[in-house]
């Protein structure tokens, strides 16, 4: 059983497609998860129609939407990492480095899941996905927590082969389907088809909702 | 945000003339939009840039273009759709799709933008 999941994102939201699933089943097993989400994304480009939000009101949207998927999911320790949307592969990279590392020295977490480096797409996946890397480089090879990357490259398994871990989270699937909810500026034009069933849960499209597959990032030194 | 209205922007504009203004200015065609291989994923972004527009006129029928001319320069954009004057004085305008996606947006204030 793990410890301690530390789970590391850049934006609200990057939780819920790929991990609400298993952050909701570890919480239910009574292991403690901690969520660091680096940004507000503040830069999301969905304002509704009609609006809900303008660029400068967004990130309060956001923020309130991220409280809202962590009560759903029963996260009780949520870090707001205070970093700027889409400007984190150009942040200093020490800062970056430093921040998750400090939050690593604190929580001491078993697991760490996050982006995998190279297969974020989105240029604040990658760059995150790095820096969590970096952070865990760090530390003695004994005492490295075991990171879980999630790709989400649509080459991933040619690239990468078949994941580590592959978590079914049909039994939590109305926690998660809460959670993709709570996040209502990105996820408005989709949770209605998820619920009426026109997104077939069953085709192979959305086989990733209820199937969690994780990578587990190999340290070579 | 509601519907540009030509005249209202224009004066609001112009109430920003020959003084230090802090600009926000971004365009993007979204950071996902790579994945479909014949789009290019572009945008562009500056947050508290500082500019002096001597002039400013918006044009077109809607979409609407603004154009500022600077001291030493010009600045301009297009695809401008809704705007508002927020609790905070500050004009955001921007350009937004059918489904309300943001694809440009222009703002101008007399205080930094946090």
């Amino acid at each position: 059983m793990e410890k301690h999941v530390l789970v590391i994102f850049p934006h609200p939201d990057d939780e819920a497609f790929g991990t609400a699933g298993v952050m909701t089943k570890f919480i239910k097993d009574g292991v403690p998860v901690t969520y660091a989400c680096a940004t507000l994304g503040e830069m999301g480009r969905n304002m509704g129609n009609p609006f809900f939000a303008t660029r400068e009101t967004l990130p309060e949207v956001r923020k309130e939407e991220l409280l809202n998927a962590c009560k759903a999911m029963g996260v009780e320790d949520l870090r707001m990492l205070g970093f700027r949307d889409k400007t984190l592969e150009f942040e200093d990279s020490e800062l970056l480095v430093s921040t998750i590392g400090g939050l690593i020295d604190e929580l001491k977490p078993s697991l760490i899941i996050t982006f995998y480096p190279g297969h974020g797409i989105h240029p604040d996946h990658d760059a995150c996905a790095h820096a969590v890397v970096e952070a865990v480089k760090r530390i003695p090879s004994n005492n490295r927590p075991t990171v879980y990357g999630l790709p989400i490259t649509p080459d991933r398994e040619e690239v990468l082969g078949k994941p580590d871990r592959v978590y079914d989270v049909t039994d939590v699937m109305e926690t998660k389907i809460k959670t993709i909810e709570a996040h209502r500026s990105q996820t408005e034009a989709m949770v209605p088809r998820l619920k009426d069933g026109t997104l077939d849960l069953n085709s192979d499209m959305l086989k990733f909702i209820k199937q969690e597959s994780f990578w587990i990032y190999p340290f070579t030194q | 945000m509601k519907a540009i209205q030509k005249e209202n922007v224009q004066e609001l504009l112009e109430s920003f003339e020959n003084q230090k203004v802090y600009l926000h200015l971004e365009t993007t065609s979204g950071a996902y939009a790579a994945q479909n291989k014949e789009k290019l994923s572009v945008g562009a972004y500056i947050r508290n840039g500082s500019v002096r527009f001597t002039n400013v006129k918006i044009a077109g029928a809607g979409p609407f273009r603004i154009g500022f001319k600077l001291e030493e320069g010009w600045m301009y954009a297009e695809g401008l759709t809704d705007y508002v004057l927020d609790d905070k004085r500050r004009l955001l305008m921007a350009g937004h799709d059918d489904s309300g996606r943001l694809a440009i947006a222009v703002q101008l204030s007399h205080t930094p933008f946090e």
